[in-house]
């Protein structure tokens, strides 16, 4: 682990919580054991998010459940597996190093209301609400595409925790600005964006679909300019502060989204091809960009596209 | 265009043999210029399709005096069963080769494999090697009966090629042949009179803690092939951690100093969803 990233330079802060920089892991990668966490933290993360935990453990889907495409992008139809929240509960109960984000995923508000208030009582930073999982019924997109249900779900999360509560929004039916407007108004503290985006992989050489969801979720590169305009769009119109994700591969994609709006940024496919030592390589090159143009913190540049 | 030379991307193979190999046991053959580079211990993502995707260890076959490649399964569940049934001219789906692979140290004078099960199929190609570099290689090769010992033909030509006799023993649990007991208790009783510098070993994983407990005991290096459930391959899912390793991207080769610290070996291993899981011996 190089020095650099301790340097003050990437320090920063989102919904009152201290990062020491500004690179988290996403959710739905690596996220389900303590050990696992702690050696991405030691590999340089700023933060790392859980997967996505549902009230009941979770097995996911049969196999193939990640197809590799050839421009650094995967399509995933995981189905959320995850240990069930508790689980998770006593998985992270070692927890004293690690800045932890508990992502959590249900369908209804008595389940956030169950898990905010175990998980309230842990060693977390904070909590994200996965409002925008594609590729599972009755679970992610389909409840953040209902502005009542996502009402109600933040209410219910902000109600039963004293920790911030971010809201994972993505590309669903109903319009980004709208459903995020809905989750701050409800009392949310930040949003992150996007989550990956409904996507298909077809064999032409037997006809099937290769997924066994046969529909999962587009994740890295190709994604990435769509998800800078969302970021874009949600900064310029709220003051909360947005986490930008989507197809983060290098320090070049990190700075896009924080010029264009991201006070911090997620990433996880990029590990897929470069390891767990992308969040290094990440933030050294974020501080070397840092000192060749003479800014003092990486937090000058959030929403530096706004003014053109 | 197709990228051809990124092995993540699922490539179709179509099967050229099957041979039976126990009454639960089949080698599925077909071509891959990939498979063949790989070394032993690494693994491929088989798609049987639609039914599954799973891992299987790397292994090579001669047919007409041609290399091939080639996965070795039991008909176990849903998909190994499925694979297990494939027949000459069916298409799979294959991507990799993923993980690392045994280590051979230089100027390696003599070691001992110990495998049971289809854990032999990476260990026969390490033994292969070996005696090709003509180190003095022994292998104990396990399974539950007779009847379910497998590779028997092919290490038995192997020693044939190389002019040996006796650097290769059987183990049943059932005493139906070779030795009556566990590889790990033959392995003990081999270990007593004689010195190896190291062990290999793949199979079911309470043996393969044995085999690092004599490891311990006996002062010699180990090398483990480990098993988790796997999703990706590719360091990102997740599913295949044991304490703070992935064994898709870290592995599937543990050395002693690694076996020595993840106290989940030979202890415990996640299920589907995640959750803890403990071996019982």
């Amino acid at each position: 682990m190089g020095l650099e990233i301790e340097s003050n330079m990437l320090n920063l802060e989102i919904a009152g919580i201290s990062l020491r920089n500004p690179a988290i892991l996403a959710s739905g990668f690596l996220g389900i054991s303590q050990a696992i966490f702690e050696r991405i933290f030691d590999e340089g993360a700023g933060a790392v998010v859980s997967k996505s935990i549902s009230k009941y453990p979770m097995e996911g889907f049969r196999n193939p459940t990640v197809v590799v495409l050839e421009n650094k992008s995967y399509i995933n139809a995981v189905g959320l597996s995850n240990p069930g929240h508790e689980s998770f509960y006593e998985e992270v109960s070692t927890n004293d190093k690690v800045p932890l984000i508990v992502s959590l995923v249900g369908s209804d508000p008595s389940d956030f209301e169950v898990m905010t208030k175990k998980f309230n009582k842990s060693r977390i930073i904070g909590f994200e609400i996965n409002l925008s999982c594609p590729h599972v019924q009755k679970l992610g997109m389909e409840v953040g595409d209902d502005p009542q249900m996502v009402k109600s779900i933040v209410k219910a999360a902000k109600s039963n925790t004293t920790k911030p509560v971010f809201v994972k929004v993505g590309i669903g039916n109903t319009n980004l600005i709208d459903i995020s407007q809905t989750a701050i108004n409800a009392g949310a503290d930040g949003i992150t964006a996007i989550n990956t985006i409904r996507a298909m992989k077809i064999s032409i050489d037997n006809f099937n679909p290769i997924l066994s969801n046969k529909i999962g979720g587009l994740s890295g590169s190709s994604i990435k300019p769509i998800a800078i305009r969302c970021v874009y769009e949600l900064s310029k119109k709220f003051s909360v502060p947005i986490i930008g994700c989507g197809g983060v591969s290098n320090w070049e994609d990190a700075l896009e989204f924080m010029i264009a709006g991201a006070t911090s940024f997620q990433l996880g496919t990029a590990m897929g091809f470069d390891g767990m030592s992308i969040f290094n390589s990440i933030n050294s090159g974020i501080l070397k960009y840092l000192k060749k143009k003479g800014y003092q913190s990486v937090k000058e540049l959030i929403g530096r596209s706004h003014k053109y | 265009m197709a990228d051809h030379t990124n092995t993540d991307i699922l490539r179709f193979v179509r099967i050229k043999k099957v041979i039976e190999e126990t009454p639960t046991i089949r080698t599925i053959v077909f071509e891959d210029e990939y498979s063949i580079a790989s070394m032993p211990g690494q693994f491929l993502m088989v798609w049987i399709p639609p039914i599954e995707e799973l891992p299987m260890s790397v292994g090579i076959e001669n047919v007409e005096s041609c290399k091939f490649a080639a996965v070795t399964v039991r008909k176990y569940g849903i998909g190994s069963t499925a694979l297990y049934h494939k027949q000459v001219g069916d298409l799979i789906g294959i991507r990799g080769p993923y993980g690392n692979c045994f280590s051979v140290p230089e100027n390696l004078r003599n070691a001992l494999l110990i495998g049971g099960g289809t854990g032999l199929v990476p260990l026969v190609r390490l033994f292969s090697n070996l005696l090709h570099d003509q180190i003095q290689a022994s292998l104990i090769m396990g399974a539950r009966t007779k009847d379910e010992i497998l590779f028997e033909h092919k290490v038995q030509e192997l020693l044939a090629d190389n002019n040996l006799s006796d650097t290769a023993a059987f183990s049943t649990d059932d005493g139906t042949y070779g030795f009556n007991g566990s590889t790990v208790d033959l392995a003990e009783s081999i270990l007593v009179s004689k010195k190896f510098e190291i062990m290999y070993t793949c199979g079911p994983e309470l043996m393969m803690k044995g085999v690092q407990k004599l490891g311990e005991r006996f002062s010699i290096p180990v090398e483990a092939s480990l098993e988790r459930y796997m999703k990706c391959a590719i360091g990102i899912c997740g599913s295949c951690c044991i304490n703070d390793k992935l064994v898709c991207r870290d592995g599937t080769i543990f050395d002693s100093m690694n076996l020595k610290q993840l106290t989940e070996f030979g202890f415990s291993y996640r299920d589907k969803s995640g959750r803890p899981s403990y071996f019982v011996s």
